[in-house]
């Protein structure tokens, strides 16, 4: 059992982009937030890190939209965005080519994943990487699902994909770290930048930190939609790093409001130790 | 309306410094061989950015157009309510799944 690490955290630009607009105290406790996620990830021992974070058009188009996708390179640039924009300057991180060629190959036993062999990093896993791999000294692999360009990736194949992406961790001799990434309500980009739903947010991590499958598949996207933002699409990720936990409980770290950042900000992560029990199938 | 066209043209200038190039020094050039009505051209000429959402464009893309034109993220978000005001609610694309929301619950400029 090789899946050392497993939480979920925000990727708004706004997060590195507008970080000088927000309110200085929320702000530094959200940071601090994901500098102790940070220490959870090195404290684990990983020797790989794996961001599953949203589609935003980087490197796929609705001319071949993926359900699923992960990297298979030995090194990832980015930022796509404008380095002053975001906040990060330019960087290369490195991949594992040979690693991401396993788990692609045990993911497919049950999910069609697509791989990709060139990926251009954008703020879904730049800003992640800036506060989780600062010196970029931990090799990635990049990961996604289709939340943005509908017909959207269905919750339980985001479900299935965590499942088969912890059969895949699980069957490599490395320590691998899994962090989800998205939005909970939110609605980016758009005229209604900085709503965000907050009773409709701690309702999905009270279901997060269960980690009950049914409630977190207890969604369509209209409803979504309506509620939480085109954002809350990206419930996606945090699904599947769910069920990449095994019934592992979750705990919520962080979470605040922050509208200048657009998002919800959340920090949060799953007690992996026990789980699955020795016992269970 | 071509959408499709409309969002592929910036999705290939958002990733693609030689599109970025072409795109500057004759617009009209870097857009002849997408499939774009006169509305669309004249939008992602000017660029008209309200237009450009009211068309149905995704944030996901557009902000990264609007940063490049250099658009202020306040102003970013000013131009997209401009443009709701101006040509009425989003036609196509995601955010016509139910209609403009309005921008009463948005707590930040
Ligand atoms: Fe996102």
């Amino acid at each position: 059992m090789t899946l050392v690490y497993a939480g979920c955290a925000s990727h708004a630009p706004g997060i590195t982009g507008r970080a000088d607009q927000a309110d200085p105290e929320t702000r530094d406790a959200f940071y601090a937030a994901y500098d102790g996620m940070r220490a959870d990830i090195e404290a684990s021992g990983a020797e790989a890190l794996i961001v599953l974070a949203a589609e935003h058009f980087a490197n796929f188009f609705m001319d071949n939209m993926p359900s699923f996708a992960i990297g298979m390179a030995d090194f990832y640039d980015g930022p796509i965005e404008d380095p002053a924009w975001l906040g990060i300057d330019r960087f290369r991180a490195p991949g594992n080519r040979d690693l991401s060629q396993r788990l692609i190959s045990e993911v497919m036993q049950t999910v069609d994943v697509s791989y990709a062999e060139e990926w251009k990093i954008d703020h879904g896993i730049a800003v992640p990487l800036h506060f989780l791999t600062p010196r970029f000294d931990l090799p990635v692999i990049p990961a996604n699902i289709n939340c943005q360009g509908p017909p959207l990736t269905p919750l339980h194949r985001a479900w299935a994909f965590g499942e088969a992406l912890r059969q895949a961790v699980d069957s490599v001799p490395e320590k691998i770290a899994l962090v989800g990434t998205g939005g909970i309500s939110h609605w980016p980009a758009t005229p209604d930048s900085g709503k965000i739903n907050e009773a409709w947010d701690r309702d999905f991590l009270d279901r997060w930190q269960r980690n009950d499958r049914d409630a977190l598949l207890d969604y369509d996207d209209l409803s979504v939609y309506s509620e939480a933002g085109q954002g809350g699409f990206e419930i996606r990720t945090f699904i599947a790093t769910s069920a990449a936990a095994l019934g592992a409980p979750g705990t919520v770290h962080f979470y605040a409001p922050i509208p200048i950042f657009a998002v919800g900000c959340t920090i949060a992560s799953y007690d992996l130790e026990g789980f699955p029990a020795p016992d269970s199938t | 309306m071509s959408l499709y066209y409309v969002q592929k043209f910036l999705y290939h200038l958002n990733r693609d410094p030689a599109v970025q190039v072409a795109y500057r020094e004759d617009p009209g050039a870097a857009l002849a061989s997408y499939e774009l009505t006169d509305e669309e051209v004249e939008a992602l000429t000017v660029p008209d950015i309200g237009l450009l959402y009211v068309l149905g464009v995704n944030g996901q893309i557009l902000m990264h157009f609007a940063a490049f034109h250099q658009v202020a993220w306040a102003d970013y978000l000013q131009q997209m309510r401009d443009g709701v005001a101006a040509y009425g609610p989003v036609r196509e694309g995601v955010y016509a799944m139910t209609g403009f929301e309005g921008v009463e619950g948005a707590a930040s400029p």
